[in-house]
């Protein structure tokens, strides 16, 4: 199963923030159930997106060697996303530690605010791995490594910005 | 230097945000899962708050230390936990008010040292009080 809920990254600045946009088609298979005749976007899809966009700016702070996996959430849903739409998530870093980070993020359309939200993350060591996962790096793997790159490409390095 | 009174707020109010809480839930002798409902994940949550309330950088074994026993058999047996299990525990928890546990030192009870009161010693010893 595809499970990736954002489409690319446009601005990446390491330990800091990043912003990613997805885009909302009325083909996706969610909208044919969600509502008949009403299609919105489902809000865990859209908080999905943001934390794939945090959690990646968290996982890339330590080189991607730590499993990053969301631990907690708060958010708030200001209006409905519709087919059509593009998303804009922003994540900002506000902590980052040996056992996790955190990041506050808002997913606007436009100058619309959609939600906004704080989200815990988690690090992961192979000793606390759920049953089942035997892979030591279970997370920045396969389709996530597509996307990392569209980050790579809009990656700001604090000596691109020092000049 | 913050009173123990000051630093008490600033945890309530730390605790308030990282557990959706009234501040009327929280008193200093409030155990942080069995009266406040924490989880574990909460712990991890509580810190990174705690630092940036107090501007300290708080190892989390520290605080909250996660395996004191380590399955050691001389610090526990049949459930309890033995006088020399007692002797590390409180090594690695300084900050704990341990009178009432070594009255039933059971292990299952070991969570219940984890208090607001906990934290508030541990900030004031912190911060330098």
């Amino acid at each position: 199963m595809r499970w990736t809920w954002i489409d690319r990254f446009t601005a990446f600045e390491s330990r800091k923030a990043a912003t990613a946009v997805k885009c909302l088609s009325l083909a996706e298979d969610h909208f044919a159930d969600h509502f008949p005749g009403f299609p919105v976007m489902p809000a865990p899809l859209i908080l999905e997106g943001l934390a794939q966009t945090g959690g990646i700016l968290v996982g890339e702070a330590n080189g991607f060697r730590e499993n990053v996996v969301l631990a907690k959430m708060s958010a708030k849903f200001t209006r409905e996303a519709y087919p059509g739409e593009q998303l804009t998530y922003t994540a900002t870093l506000v902590d980052l530690g040996p056992t996790g980070g955190r990041v506050s993020g808002t997913v606007k359309s436009g100058d619309d605010l959609v939600a906004e939200a704080d989200i815990l993350f988690a690090h992961v060591g192979p000793d606390q791995l759920p049953p089942g996962v035997t892979d030591s790096k279970f997370v920045f793997t396969g389709e996530l490594q597509a996307l990392l790159k569209t980050a790579e490409a809009v990656a700001v390095t604090p000596a691109a910005t020092a000049g | 230097m913050p009173t123990k009174d000051e630093i008490f707020e600033k945890v309530r109010t730390t605790l308030v945000d990282a557990l959706n809480l009234d501040e009327d839930d929280i008193k200093p002798t409030s155990r942080l899962k069995a009266d406040l409902n924490a989880e574990s994940i909460d712990f991890l949550d509580i810190v990174f708050r705690l630092e940036r309330q107090f501007g300290v950088k708080i190892p989390r074994e520290e605080l909250f230390p996660e395996s004191v026993f380590a399955g050691d058999p001389a610090y526990v047996d049949g459930g309890k936990v033995t006088p020399v299990g007692l002797d590390e525990l409180a090594k690695q928890m300084p900050f704990a008010d341990l009178t009432e546990f070594r009255k039933d030192p059971r292990l299952d009870k070991v969570e219940d040292l984890f208090t607001v009161d906990l934290i508030v010693n541990y900030l004031q010893k912190k911060l330098g009080g």
